[in-house]
């Protein structure tokens, strides 16, 4: 085989794979791709209900309150401009507590409360989720903090 | 005194750095040998210096010396002494003070074992290595010192992330760094080699047992990090698609193709300039990876520092290795002679869709990655891509690559039958579709992708034992070199990893239950009782502790003990995971919040095979360590004459 063909035979898999890997990128980046929310706009938005989305804040101090199981957990997330309630059934991770960011993942009810599937834990309690310190500057309430 | 001696240390070997960057690349351009053997002794010089500035940090760190800054943060008198010790690297300052460490010390062994390596080669690859620690050390000195101090001294510090308080996670960033780092003298080889103006067989075969042992250490590194977080996190699952972890992976992706490139280069002297731009772009993603942890610039569980200058350096860094990196390939590259031909179907084609695949893969997991980064700067928009992104277009693009993994082996150079090849591997092909067949029919009916790739997992085992069998038959049962048994260890671990990942992911079954002591609750067979819940006091948390007890038809089976550990000084709260292994599958159980009046939660997961995701991992690490050991391929065996070795101009 000459070189030209062997370099033509390169080319033409090469192509093949990446076009197969394009295809499956952009079919995935379509369905899978998960937009984060801030409260405020969950308000402005009208999200319909169903569709799967991030949404993050502060956990609303003195908002949280827990099932006679202990199971499902109710509270409110707040940008300190609008608030949006969630309710979320499992174990919450170490780090969720009361006047501290948090991210859930999930969908609104047909009743205006965001059902969480998923609660996202953080290593470090001090970090502020970064869409979430932009929510809350959004918002206009944003404090520095040493 | 001593942290003082330290940051004079780094500060010294700054500028031995500076020295061994430079003059070198002059005697190597000049012939001036005086010039070129400056190079080992100031690699040993730059190597001791930064030891005794790690030591002097690990001296502050033991001795609780609360007036350095970095252990009043990161450190408290009261934590055991391993995690003192690991606490120096489980911050940002002291990690990449660990990461400068490991780099010098790799310069150092290049100049310890390189003796048989041209003089010209050897100088420029330790003064490519010297430029890298000039970054990371002024890295250090100008945006993250560890050795600040701080007046007055407080009584005691803020201790360490419990999270990070782990044997696990002790080990695995000297592991990941190991991986990483060595990536850089594969590198400074590339580097070196488009200097030089030649890539040949003698090259490759100098570059490779670096390539292999930074791929061994970062295969440990993943698979410690990811059993890690299975057990800390307490979610049950092995790998998130976290930022942090693909920043992992992608090195590991384009170390992989170039562990296998360079075999071509050595066997067949084709592939050169493709090698030689591998080697450029795993140690970029290695810097991509320190980036992305080490900027805060993408949400992530490891949500370390978020300082916008060490972003900036590290970023500006980044552009410099890369791009200048690039820039020269574009320059010399075509300068390298190609090698043999060879026809598509054959070793070398089988190599080349192992890297495009391999590369595809590691395009796939950077986009993936850094969408969510682009599409903010471009729109705004806040999005996240998750696990299903990556399980529908890094799952699919395995399937050929596994397929194919196999049947490579069997392939002689140049030019090669396809049709014998598959013959010869029908055995694993029956028992793959037969695993695949059972998976779908006995295990679960629903799951058929996780049937199939139980299937490829089996294929991959099977198909890689019989291909060592066959081959040990044919040469009436001498064992083959070094390199083949490590390549059928490898590839065999890799099926391994294959059926665990796969059974824990679809076949798992999980169990919450809020229970009072007393209670019991029946799961995957096992009959769960909730003996007692009891206070305790560990070194520096206190502990709520769960006694289950689980037994199979009223016979005691095991009894498992997870906690949760209020650390008290950080004032966090962590779950720690009991696990019980038979090495065919865990049983997992974590204990969440809870009091006496409603009961505790708790979770039960039944993983299948989950062991062998790690098990697998080590097996595949220990193949890359047998083959590191082959004679062949031992550092400075292979020699080009001296004669040759004159600078190529």
């Amino acid at each position: 085989m000459t070189p030209k063909r062997k370099r033509l035979w390169l080319v033409v898999g090469s192509l093949a794979v990446l076009g197969f890997a394009a295809t499956l990128v952009l079919t995935a980046l379509n369905d899978n791709i998960v937009f984060f929310y801030s409260p405020t706009q969950i308000a402005e938005k009208n999200i319909p209900p169903e569709r799967r989305f991030r949404m993050g804040g502060l956990v609303e101090a003195g908002s949280v309150t827990k099932s006679a199981d202990g199971q499902v957990t109710s509270f409110k997330v707040t940008d300190t401009h609008k608030t949006v309630a969630v309710v979320y059934r499992g174990l919450l991770p170490d780090l969720f507590r009361e006047g501290q960011g948090v991210i859930a993942e999930g969908s609104l009810g047909a009743d205006g409360v965001f059902l969480a599937r998923e609660i996202l834990a953080k290593h470090d309690e001090n970090y502020m989720p970064s869409e979430v310190a932009k929510a809350i500057k959004e918002a206009g309430q944003w404090k520095e903090r040493k | 005194m001593v942290a003082e001696l330290g940051h004079f240390a780094l500060i010294l070997a700054l500028a031995v750095a500076l020295v061994q960057g430079t003059l070198p690349l002059l005697g190597a351009a000049r012939g001036d040998i005086r010039l070129m053997d400056l190079g080992r002794t100031a690699a040993l010089a730059q190597a001791l210096l930064v030891i005794v500035a790690f030591g002097a940090l690990t001296q502050a760190y033991v001795t609780s010396d609360f007036s350095v800054a970095n252990v009043v943060a990161n450190s408290h008198s009261a934590k055991p002494m391993l995690y003192k010790v690991s606490g120096v690297w489980g911050n940002h300052e002291g990690s990449m003070l660990l990461w400068a460490l490991i780099l010098a010390l790799f310069g150092a062994a290049v100049a310890v074992f390189g003796a048989s390596l041209p003089d010209t080669l050897r100088a420029r690859v330790l003064a490519i290595q010297a430029l890298i620690g000039v970054g990371f050390l002024a890295f250090l000195l100008f945006t993250s010192n560890p050795f600040e101090r701080i007046s007055p001294p407080p009584l005691d510090g803020n201790g360490l992330n419990p999270l990070l308080q782990d044997p696990g996670l002790a080990f695995h960033p000297p592991l990941l760094y190991l991986g990483y780092v060595g990536f850089s003298v594969t590198y400074a080889f590339g580097i070196a080699a488009l200097l030089e103006g030649r890539v040949d067989a003698a090259w490759a075969r100098w570059v490779r047992p670096w390539t292999l042992a930074a791929w061994c250490f970062l295969t440990l590194g993943i698979a410690l990090g990811s059993w890690w977080a299975y057990y800390i996190l307490g979610w049950g699952g092995f790998w998130f698609w976290d930022p942090v972890e693909n920043a992992s992976l992608m090195p590991w992706l384009a170390g992989t193709a170039l562990l296998h490139s360079a075999i071509v280069v050595e066997k067949r002297d084709a592939l050169k300039s493709w090698t030689v731009l591998l080697a450029i772009l795993a140690f970029s993603l290695s810097l991509l990876g320190t980036f992305l942890v080490r900027s805060g610039v993408l949400t992530s569980v490891h949500a370390f520092a978020q300082d916008p200058a060490r972003g900036m350096f590290i970023l500006a860094f980044l552009l410099l290795v890369t791009g200048g990196g690039l820039a020269l390939y574009a320059w010399r590259a075509p300068q390298l002679q190609g090698g043999g031909l060879f026809q598509p179907i054959s070793r070398e084609g089988a190599l080349i869709l192992n890297n495009l695949l391999l590369c595809t893969l590691a395009a796939t997991v950077l986009l993936g990655t850094l969408y969510p980064l682009f599409l903010d700067l471009l729109t705004g928009n806040k999005v996240s891509v998750g696990p299903p992104f990556f399980n529908a277009t890094f799952v699919p693009i395995c399937a050929p690559l596994f397929a194919a993994l196999c049947v490579g082996p069997y392939l002689s150079w140049k030019r090669a039958e396809l049709w014998p090849a598959l013959q010869r591997l029908r055995l694993a092909f029956i028992a793959a579709v037969v695993a695949a067949i059972v998976a779908a029919t006995a295990i679960d009916s629903r799951a058929t992708l996780a049937a199939l790739a139980f299937g490829f997992g089996v294929w991959l085992i099977v198909g890689s034992l019989l291909e060592f069998g066959q081959r040990l038959v044919r040469t009436g049962f001498r064992l083959p070199p070094r390199s083949a048994l490590g390549m059928t260890i490898a590839h065999a671990g890799l099926g391994v990893v294959v059926l665990g990942a796969v059974a824990t992911s679809a076949w798992n079954t999980e169990l919450i239950k809020t229970m009072k002591p007393g209670d019991t609750a029946s799961f995957a067979g096992f009959n769960v009782k909730l003996d007692r819940i009891e206070n305790l006091q560990g070194p520096n948390y206190i502990a709520e502790r769960a006694t289950l007890s689980l037994s199979i038809g009223g016979r005691p089976y095991t009894v498992m003990t997870p906690e949760r550990r209020l650390f008290t000084v950080q004032r966090r709260q962590v779950a720690e995971t009991s696990i019980h292994t038979n090495l065919l599958r865990d049983i997992y159980a974590t204990l969440g919040e809870g009091e006496a009046q409603n009961g505790w939660v708790i979770r039960l997961y039944y993983n299948p095979l989950a062991p062998w995701i790690w098990l697998g991992a080590a097996l595949c690490a220990l193949g890359g360590f047998v083959s590191l050991s082959d004679r062949r391929l031992r550092i400075g065996a292979p020699s080009r004459t001296r004669a040759v070795a004159q600078p190529a101009e």
